[in-house]
């Protein structure tokens, strides 16, 4: 928590499905090169927190702030350019598409020259690039040619972490980057996601994880009933304390 | 076969991306578009035994190839479509509504020269781009369904076309287009120069799906229409694109049908539609979107056409033909979804559904 001025700040977000409302005047914050937990439980809002603070959701009320400017985030695109990018739980990959084209769909690498300007692709620059930033990850990616259909779950996942982290530049969001792996998966993705935030990238971890969240958050931000109830220090903090506040048991206390 | 083998080069490598290569042998089997080219290579087999000296001579294949030609184009615009796991029944239709209105178009700018020609061809191409921006906005925008959108566009093209001549088909066309494209050979050979005319526009729309930006979108859009929207990719506009396009290539053909029949043939197009896309399905292309070659199409395009021409020839009842093809076509289908199955399965090993299994097993 190096900078006084979040990275990403929302403030009073409310966005309601007919008569739920899924998030109710909520807010957040996370600062450059720190990782935040968002946990909660089933129905608390998470994952619409994330829809909205990445362009994938239209609000009804509040305000986003990056670094401090107020932007608007209705679309992926928006949320793209600004650095923001978001590992989905559906993992948002095209499963007949290899791994380096997933990796730079949306983003490919022109051919150089003239034949780039008629829409041919430097398919060999995307392929390396795609094998550097998967090595980094420690993923094993079993073939960079074969449709990530073909794949196990983990390695899809590691194909979409690998392409979050490799072009997020101020915020990432990962909605239970874990969910599916194994034990030494994990152990890489929380490897990932300290060496990200030590590029000064703020982290969003959202996890049913407990262990994962206190080895790893700098900061636990718990959602109940679509509101913010409470923000911890994880070092100050305990798994007693974060279940409490994620039941409602702590109802009055935190923020 | 001269359609057939330079398209090869092109769609041979479906995935440009490609690291290692490994039993290359086992790799081909595993494309649907090689196995239904070895059935293509054992049907033809059969007929060069069975009438030597007729079937296998160029008179004939000639025949075969000058056939396929115009289909040839239509299968191009029906594979981008079908890739997006989409649909365009409309095709038959659009062709003889665009022939119909650049005949028109000729004959009310006279002559019968290489001017009166490229009015043809150009209103031809922009009739056919209209309808098929009419069935890419309705896709893309409106949400209707594509087998629905392109039915009522083949039903209104065509009741258009029977408004515009009065049902009654449009017989003058430029002598340069039927003498060239229409019947002509390519200069010095015996090659057909319509056939040429396809084979530059499979092997250029061949290089565009399989190497290209807008490819890669019509594959991403079929594979995962939510994660291509998510990374960015301008989805409704990719869509509305490859229905301009199959659309486009339409009114094209219909300018090759006025060039080879030297009429409109209102009534001779309703079976197109299903024609091109039993080929397109035949050849791997598969109708669930997000896998699909241009090349598997130009086979898919022989099969029906080898059979029905080799029917004749043996003294079969050429009725026979349509019997085979729909038992090719359920086949396809067939092997393609234990394909995708085998897929989603996440075995972490290609799936060996394929003729490969066959023989396999005899071994």
């Amino acid at each position: 928590m190096t900078s006084t001025i979040p990275i990403l700040e929302a403030k009073g977000l409310t966005r309601s499905f007919g008569a739920v409302r899924a998030l109710d005047h909520v807010d957040f914050d996370i600062y450059a090169g720190e990782v935040v937990a968002l946990i909660g439980d089933n129905g608390a809002g998470k994952s619409t927190l994330v829809k909205a603070l990445s362009g994938n959701l239209a609000l009804d009320t509040g305000e986003i702030y990056y670094a401090g400017g107020k932007v608007d985030l209705s679309t992926p695109a928006q949320a793209s350019k600004l650095g923001i990018e978001t590992v989905y739980q559906d993992l948002a990959l095209a499963p007949h598409l290899n791994p380096a084209q997933n990796m730079f769909l949306g983003r490919e690498i022109p051919a150089p020259g003239l034949l780039g300007k008629f829409g041919f692709l430097d398919n060999k620059a995307m392929r390396l690039r795609s094998k550097t930033a998967f090595d980094e990850l420690g993923a094993t990616v079993r073939s960079l040619s074969d449709p990530v259909g073909s794949m196990s779950g983990g390695q899809r996942q590691a194909i979409a972490i690998a392409r979050s982290v490799a072009w997020a530049k101020g915020v990432i969001f990962l909605d239970e980057p874990t969910a599916a792996l194994g034990v030494v998966q994990t152990k890489n993705v929380l490897e990932t996601i300290r060496r990200v935030r030590d590029k000064g990238v703020g982290v969003v971890f959202i996890s049913h994880n407990m262990p994962n969240v206190m080895e790893v958050a700098d900061r636990v931000q718990v959602l109940r009933l679509g509101r913010r109830i409470a923000t911890f220090e994880a070092n100050k903090t305990n798994m007693g304390e974060l279940v409490a506040a994620m039941t409602g048991a702590l109802d009055g206390a935190g923020a | 076969m001269t359609e057939t083998k330079p398209a090869a080069g092109v769609a041979a490598a479906p995935n440009p991306i490609d690291g290692q290569k490994k039993n290359f042998f086992a790799h081909l089997t595993g494309i649907q578009s090689f196995q239904i080219l070895l059935v293509l290579l054992v049907i033809v087999t059969i007929f060069s035994i069975l009438a030597p000296t007729i079937f296998p001579q160029w008179t004939n294949i000639r025949q075969i190839v000058q056939n396929v030609s115009i289909l040839a184009v239509l299968g191009i615009g029906m594979t981008f479509v079908i890739i997006t796991s989409g649909i365009d029944l409309s095709i038959g239709s659009v062709l003889v509504f665009s022939g119909v209105v650049s005949a028109k178009a000729m004959v009310a700018y006279g002559g019968g020269g290489w001017d009166t020609a490229l009015v043809g061809l150009l209103v031809a191409l922009v009739v056919g781009a209209l309808w098929g921006l009419l069935n890419g906005v309705l896709v893309a925008k409106a949400k209707v369904p594509p087998l629905i959108v392109t039915l009522g566009t083949l039903g209104a093209a065509l009741g258009l076309a029977q408004v515009i001549t009065g049902g009654v088909d449009i017989r003058e066309v430029p002598v340069v287009l039927t003498d060239t494209i229409g019947y002509g050979n390519v200069f010095g050979t015996t090659i057909p120069l319509i056939s040429l005319v396809a084979l530059v526009i499979v092997v250029i729309f061949g290089i565009i799906l399989h190497k290209t930006k807008f490819g890669l979108y019509t594959f991403a859009v079929g594979s995962n229409e939510e994660a291509a929207l998510r990374v960015g990719v301008k989805v409704d506009k990719q869509l509305i694109s490859i229905y301009a396009l199959s659309g486009t290539l339409a009114g094209f053909a219909g300018l090759l049908s006025l060039s080879q029949y030297g009429t409109t043939a209102i009534a001779g197009q309703s079976q197109t539609n299903l024609n091109v896309i039993a080929a397109v399905v035949i050849g791997g292309t598969s109708i669930f979107g997000g896998l699909g070659t241009i090349f598997g199409t130009m086979v898919g395009l022989f099969i029906p056409a080898v059979l029905q021409n080799g029917f004749v020839i043996v003294g079969v009842q050429p009725f026979w033909q349509q019997v085979a093809v729909g038992a090719v076509l359920v086949a396809a289908v067939f092997i393609d979804q234990r394909r995708r199955k085998a897929a989603a399965r996440g075995a972490g090993s290609k799936s060996k559904v394929s003729l490969a299994n066959l023989w396999s097993k005899k071994k």
